[in-house]
This record gives C-alpha cells, sequence and structure tokens, in this order.
C-alpha cells in the first residue's frame, strides 16, 4: 500500500490519511471533533468527498459498523455562491463563462 | 460511569470546560463534567473566535483586559495550540455623535489600561486593506484584541482537564437534580445518577430548564435563546481582514478573516426566535442581509464565493450580560450561563473565577460578582447593556 502519508483524504484542507489515523489513535473517535481539528469537510466542497472516506477509516479503526457514524450536517448553500450574486448585484458564474 | 463526584458541571461548551479545567488544576481530584451532545455543541463551536476588551462599562472592560492576559499564555499553559492571535477589533462610526461616543468609551477603556486609541481612515485603510473607508469618519482601533480557536481552545482545556483527573461524559444529558432540604445531593442523567453536593449550571441557553430542574422558577434567570448565524466565505489572502472590523450602526454587522482557513466570517445583528432550543436552522432572510452589509464595508467581498452559513444560540438576558456566581436558594448550586455574543471570549477568567468561589469562597480574578449577581433579575436591577457582538 502507498505511503499514508502521501494520501490526501480532504483535498480542500490537504488532510492526509495518516494524520486522520494520528487523531483517532489519541482517542479522539467523534467525527464532530475529527472534523473540526483537522478542518475536514469545511473547505468549498463541503464534505462532498472526504466525508465518506473519513467514515471509513473511523469504522475500520474502531470497530464500529458505518452506518453507525453519523455525518455532521452539511451547511447551506450546497455549492459556493458568489456574495455579489445573493445580494443581486451580479449574475451568476454560469451566465458568465 | 462514576456513581460520585465532588463536583459535577453540567454543559460541555468553552464555559463548562474551562471550569472543568480549573477545578482540577485547584486540586479538585473528583469533577465530572456533562455533555449532552459533543463537546462544544451548543453555541462554542457556532462562534466568530472574536476576543476584546473594547466594552462600555467598567465591569466587563476590567474583566476582558484581565481575560486577554490569560488568552496570551493559554497555549503554553494547556500546552495546545489554541491559535490565539492579537488582531485586534476596529470599530467604526458613520456619524460625529458616535465619534463623541467612542472618545468616551476609549478613556474609560485607557482608563483600566485597554490600549484603544482613535485613529483616521488612512491608518484603518493600512489595519484592513480593501475596507470601504469612505462611509466612515473614525475608527476604535485596539491592537490587543483578538481571536483564538473554539474547536482547539475547548479541546485543548477538555483534554488538560480530562489529564489532571476529570471525567467528562460527552452524549449524556442531565435529565433531573436531586435536591433535598435546599442542598444538592445528586443529578440525575440518561446513564444514571451521580451523587454530588457541588453543581455547577454551565447549560447557557438551556440553562433555565437546569434551573427548573433545581426547583427554581425557570425565569428566575430570564435567559432566552436568540438564533444568531453567520455566513462564511471562500479563503481570501491572509492578512485583508484579520481584526474584527464593525460598524456597530449598520445593525451591529461585522466582517472577520478566520485567522486559519483564511475564509470571512460576516455577521449582523438580525436575531430570530428559535422554533425549539434544538433549531438552528440557517435563513435565507439572515443570508441577504448580513452580505449586504459586509458588501458594503468589503466590497470586494462581492466577488468572493460564499460557502457556508450556520447558525446559534445567543443566550440573552435582560441587559445582555451573564449570571455569575451562587444561587442563594439552593446550597453549593452555581451558575455561569446567560452569554449573548461574548461568551466565549470570557471563557478562561470565569472558569477560573468559579472555581476559586467554589474552593476558596473568594477569587482573585478581577470579576465584579456584584455586576453579574444572578439574582439582580428578581430585584429588577439590571446592568447598563453590554455590546453584545463578538
Ligand atoms: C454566530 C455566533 C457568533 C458568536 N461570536 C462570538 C465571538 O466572536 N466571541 C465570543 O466571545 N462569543 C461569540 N459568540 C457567543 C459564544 O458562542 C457563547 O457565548 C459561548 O460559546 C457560550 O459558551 P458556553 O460554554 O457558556 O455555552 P455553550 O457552548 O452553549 O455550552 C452549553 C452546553 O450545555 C449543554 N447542555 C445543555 N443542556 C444540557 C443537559 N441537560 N445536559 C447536559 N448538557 C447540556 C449543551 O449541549 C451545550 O454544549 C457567538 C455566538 C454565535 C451563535
Amino acid at each position: 500500500m502507498s505511503d499514508k502519508k502521501n494520501i490526501i483524504i480532504c483535498r480542500c484542507n490537504e488532510v492526509t490519511q495518516e494524520e486522520i489515523e494520528a487523531l483517532i489513535d489519541q482517542g479522539i473517535t467523534d467525527i464532530e471533533m475529527i472534523k473540526r481539528l483537522l478542518r475536514i469537510g469545511m473547505g468549498p466542497c463541503q464534505g462532498r468527498t472526504c466525508l465518506p472516506m473519513v467514515v471509513s477509516i473511523l469504522a475500520r479503526k474502531t470497530g464500529k459498523k458505518p452506518e453507525e457514524i453519523k455525518l455532521p450536517a452539511t451547511r447551506i448553500p450546497v455549492r459556493p455562491v458568489p456574495a455579489g450574486v445573493l445580494v443581486g448585484e451580479m449574475e451568476s458564474d454560469e451566465n458568465e463563462e | 460511569m462514576k456513581s460520585k463526584a465532588e463536583v459535577v458541571i453540567i454543559g460541555g461548551g468553552s464555559t463548562g470546560a474551562s471550569i472543568a479545567y480549573h477545578l482540577a488544576k485547584l486540586g479538585v481530584e473528583d469533577v465530572v463534567l456533562l455533555e449532552k451532545n459533543y463537546l462544544g455543541s451548543g453555541s462554542t463551536f457556532r462562534c466568530a473566535s472574536g476576543i476584546r476588551a473594547q466594552f462600555t462599562d467598567e465591569a466587563n472592560i476590567k474583566l476582558q483586559k484581565y481575560n486577554i492576559e490569560r488568552w496570551k499564555n493559554l497555549s503554553e499553559e494547556l500546552e495546545y495550540d489554541i491559535h490565539f492571535k492579537q488582531t485586534g477589533y476596529l470599530f467604526l462610526a458613520t456619524t460625529e455623535e458616535e465619534v463623541e461616543a467612542f472618545k468616551q468609551n476609549i478613556k474609560l477603556q485607557n482608563k483600566f489600561g485597554v490600549p484603544t486609541r482613535l485613529i483616521d481612515m488612512d491608518e484603518a485603510k493600512e489595519i484592513v486593506p480593501p475596507l470601504n473607508t469612505e462611509p466612515f469618519l473614525a475608527g476604535a482601533w485596539n491592537p490587543a484584541d483578538g481571536k483564538a480557536c473554539p474547536f482547539r481552545v475547548v479541546y485543548a482545556f477538555a483534554r488538560k482537564a480530562r489529564e489532571m483527573g476529570v471525567e467528562i461524559y460527552e452524549h449524556t444529558p442531565v435529565t433531573g437534580l436531586i435536591v433535598e432540604n435546599g442542598e444538592i445531593k445528586g443529578v440525575k442523567t440518561e446513564k444514571g445518577v451521580i451523587k454530588t453536593g457541588i453543581v455547577v449550571n454551565a447549560a447557557n441557553a438551556w440553562a433555565p430548564i437546569i434551573n427548573e430542574m433545581a426547583g427554581l422558577e425557570r425565569d428566575f434567570i430570564p435567559i432566552r435563546p436568540y438564533k444568531h448565524q453567520i455566513v462564511k466565505t471562500e479563503p481570501i489572502a491572509p492578512g485583508q481582514i484579520e481584526p474584527l472590523t464593525c460598524p456597530p450602526a449598520w445593525n451591529d454587522s461585522y466582517v472577520i478573516q478566520d485567522g486559519e482557513d483564511g475564509g470571512v466570517m460576516c455577521g449582523t445583528g438580525l436575531e430570530k426566535e428559535p422554533l425549539s432550543l434544538d433549531d438552528v436552522q440557517p435563513t435565507y432572510d439572515f443570508l441577504r442581509e448580513v452580505l449586504k452589509w459586509a458588501t458594503k464595508i468589503i466590497p470586494a467581498l462581492k466577488y468572493v464565493h460564499v460557502v457556508r452559513q450556520w447558525a446559534g444560540f445567543y443566550a440573552k438576558t435582560p441587559d445582555s450580560n451573564p449570571a455569575i456566581g451562587r444561587i442563594q436558594y439552593v446550597d453549593e448550586l452555581y451558575i455561569a450561563a446567560g452569554f449573548s455574543g461574548h461568551g466565549f471570549m470570557m471563557a478562561p477568567g470565569v472558569g477560573e473565577a468559579i472555581a476559586e468561589l467554589i474552593v476558596k469562597g473568594k477569587s482573585k480574578v478581577p470579576l465584579d460578582w456584584e455586576w453579574y449577581d444572578p439574582h439582580r433579575f428578581e430585584r429588577g436591577e439590571l446592568r447598563s447593556t453590554a455590546f453584545q457582538i463578538g
């Protein structure tokens, strides 16, 4: 298997598998705390790519079933939107190009 | 779970975690902290991270001057980097009357050693380069104010407390208190009873429910939850909006760059009554309102993406000051709750003061017990309103 140091789980905030496992090994097994200490799921993708992987790492390391691990709340807006669009002063990105 | 403890703290936010740590530091061996959800899940993990001594009354200025000294050393003391940085707070005046009010506040703050000064818009622009200076006449600038990471703060207090023997039970709601002849005998939880003689209510927005469990009127301390929200943008280059920047006349709106990831947190004083004490659903009207002000303060924010929005509770009392101290009707029941927009910044000193009050009956923290007296509301006595935002 490739080096865990080089496996990026959260691409937005560049968090590696090694960092996640190290935190779990220290006894931090609550996904809410892991998320906040490593800032996983808090970047522009809002956890769409990384959180399912964190759940499977947690499940493997703690012996829990993946279904038992509740995902953190998703935050609106689901996709990033320029602030100017929301104050009604600009067109949305999709109409630009 | 333990079946007995010397002190039980209810509520695992920044206040409860700090009290737990300070009790252990004073050598109390048998402390339990109970949190119904996960640590920080109340208001603390939803806060904007701001820490300031720029208040408009003596009690809050003195406490916060002391707290900033504590914040400076907290990473070292807790042996964990809590990311405290003195990036300042910049309040902006839009009218001559406001400039006069700023001057009065600055005089009071200077009297207690807080180094706030009045600055012009050229200096403000140097501090916050993308600021729209045109609407503003002057700024009140305290470079000693700052910010810290709420996640790391709660974790660091809890970690150190555990190391010193505190037992912390998460996902353990308190369901009742056992009080006999005006004395605390125990705490009931969903996982069993813990016998104890001393209880601290640090449940903030939920504190009235705990008071009621102790046999007090629910409104003995009238704490009302209000939804307060934040909208956060994608990261921008570090150093653009480091201080919390706030024109109070613009509906208490503020912007502050996250010290860690560089995103900009935007807030405004639009308070919503929650549907219940679990209702932290963000609202669209807030999104529009907050961005209207934020893009007036920093026009370039129009081109920055909004990535998230969340809500938490301000636990407001009628004078926006918390209730801190001993509750006289029940022996050994203490409270530190009713923090609206400034409970996070007060956590180190409040935790220390309550711990010392319990152990020694008095405290060296410059906390004016009379000002924060939990019994002031039933006497119909209110303090001057504390400025709430961040
Ligand atoms: C959007 C927003 C921005 C803010 N910005 C700032 C800022 O910049 N600076 C600042 O200083 N403050 C700010 N605040 C305020 C700050 O978040 C709070 O004042 C502070 O977090 C209060 O901490 P606490 O520990 O007293 O309460 P909380 O963090 O709310 O902790 C109370 C805990 O008690 C638990 N609890 C409740 N009932 C029970 C029960 N029956 N059994 C067990 N546990 C229970 C809850 O789950 C909760 O975790 C902001 C608040 C919001 C909402």
